[in-house]
């Protein structure tokens, strides 16, 4: 018997709490990128000096892979006295990892912003801190809210990676059952489902806000 | 980024990684690393040739193909973008064999890197013939040529051009993955890290050098395909002008 039910049921339940830990990791990074990756944007254009020294640093960490980066965060940390646990070193890697790809993403939105926007808020005194929240910030980022959607998903597929450092989430907990039950065809098989209906809905919620989006703007 | 801002990076990190494999304290670490590296750099290769060709076909398949070969395309794209390319990998080395299936670690790797990429990449074989002009297909109509006369001399030489950049995207994409293979028993550069910081534990001169190495090894294929493009677009009536 190649696939049993039974036994995909059975650890079902367990695969459902560790699901849960992959999806607070997602949350989590998530929240991270897109914060962080909007503070690279915004410094990047306010600050003109920093904007060589931010496209350099998006470059390299966009040009290594997350593995290594995950293991950068958890072994040489500590070496310089800043102990993670694995959750948290796994999800600031993945925060900062798509960070740096997010900064590109609102970069995109604000080069988008007619120029007259900035030469308005300039004839008109504001700070550049106003006219970043007032003007420029929510014309820019409903157009890119798609983008960063993509991402989010991604982000998401990226999650088993923490099971390289034995963070207790979907993947790490089927390959745990595999090893102690010597099958591995029900639990990796129904990991891949998993993010096969997490990914698929996921598409089709972000097309139908672009949608929304659209409507909304193009009126 | 401008092409010479990426020759700079990649020759200082050339650099860099020269001048500390001179020293005592890095040199024990780099013919282990450079030997992974090879397997990394085979894998990437490999993987990256599998991902064009699955990428063209699937495109045609979706495109032009009949309908049970449209359906079977777009199942293999949704499967290959909707998981993790480690669930997959995963999948191809625990699972496979219990169907009576067993692949080698190498080709497994090369498998599964090739077919997730190549899933993205029929998205942009797809996007870049769709964005061939119009009246090009109606100029191909009008001369009464067959299906693969048009795409074959009008519009991939056409689409090609359009294509460059995002497989440069994927390239990358698949050179960073090729670290997960590492977890699948192969010693490519990734593993060669972990093996020899759980031996020695030299954590920072490791990972300094094999993120150096990740770093150049980018930096070949983003430069390699800027060149490629400047060349193919040679003649071409596209983009803001030089």
């Amino acid at each position: 018997m190649i696939w049993d039910w039974g036994f995909a049921l059975e650890i079902l339940p367990v695969l459902a709490r560790a699901a849960v830990i992959s999806i607070e990791a997602t949350l989590i990074g998530f929240a991270l990128a897109a914060s962080l990756g909007l503070v690279l944007a915004v410094v990047r254009i306010a600050v003109p000096w920093t904007s060589w020294t931010i496209s350099v640093l998006v470059e390299l960490i966009r040009s290594t892979p997350l593995l290594i980066q995950i293991f950068f965060l958890y072994f040489v940390f500590p070496k310089f006295g800043v102990v993670l646990d694995a959750f948290t070193a796994g999800v600031l890697a993945i925060g900062i990892h798509y960070a740096a790809y997010c900064s590109e993403v609102y970069r995109a939105g604000f080069d988008n912003i007619h120029r007259g926007q900035w030469e308005a808020s300039i004839a008109l005194n504001l700070s550049s801190w106003t006219t970043f929240r007032d003007i420029i910030i929510p014309q820019a980022i409903p157009p890119i809210v798609p983008a960063l959607g993509n991402y989010l998903v991604a982000l998401f597929k990226e999650t088993p990676l923490l099971s390289a450092i034995a963070v207790m989430e979907l993947m790490q907990t089927a390959k745990i059952i595999g090893s102690e039950t010597f099958r591995y065809t029900e639990p990796i098989t129904l990991v891949g489902l998993f993010f096969l209906a997490m990914s698929l809905v996921s598409a089709a919620l972000i097309r139908s806000l672009e949608g929304l989006l659209n409507r909304r703007t193009t009126r | 980024m401008g092409i010479r801002t990426l020759v700079a990076m990649l020759v200082i990190a050339l650099v860099v990684i020269g001048a500390l494999a001179t020293q005592e304290s890095y040199q024990v670490f780099m013919p282990g690393l450079l030997q992974g590296a090879v397997l990394t750099i085979e894998i990437a290769v490999l993987g990256s040739l599998l991902a064009i060709v699955m990428g063209v076909l699937a495109a045609l398949a979706r495109m032009y193909g009949p309908t049970p070969l449209r359906w079977l395309a777009t199942v293999y794209v949704e499967i290959f973008r909707g998981t993790s390319a480690l669930v997959q990998l995963f999948w191809l080395f625990f699972v496979l064999p219990q169907f009576g299936v067993t692949i080698n670690a190498f080709v497994v790797a090369v498998l599964a890197l090739g077919l997730n990429v190549g899933a993205y990449g029929s998205e942009c074989v797809r996007g870049a013939i769709l964005s061939v002009a119009r009246g090009q297909w109606e100029a191909c109509t009008a001369l009464n040529m067959s299906r693969p006369q048009m795409l074959r001399r009008i519009i991939l030489p056409q689409a090609f051009v359009a294509m460059i950049p995002p497989w440069g995207n994927l390239f990358i994409e698949l050179l960073k993955s090729t670290a997960l293979v590492s977890l699948i028993t192969l010693s490519d550069l990734a593993f060669k890290a972990q093996q020899m910081n759980q031996n020695t534990f030299k954590t920072i001169p490791i990972f300094t050098l094999v993120l150096l190495m990740y770093l150049a090894m980018s930096l070949v294929v983003t430069i390699g395909m800027r060149l490629l493009e400047r060349r193919a677009s040679l003649g071409l009536a596209r983009g803001k002008a030089a």
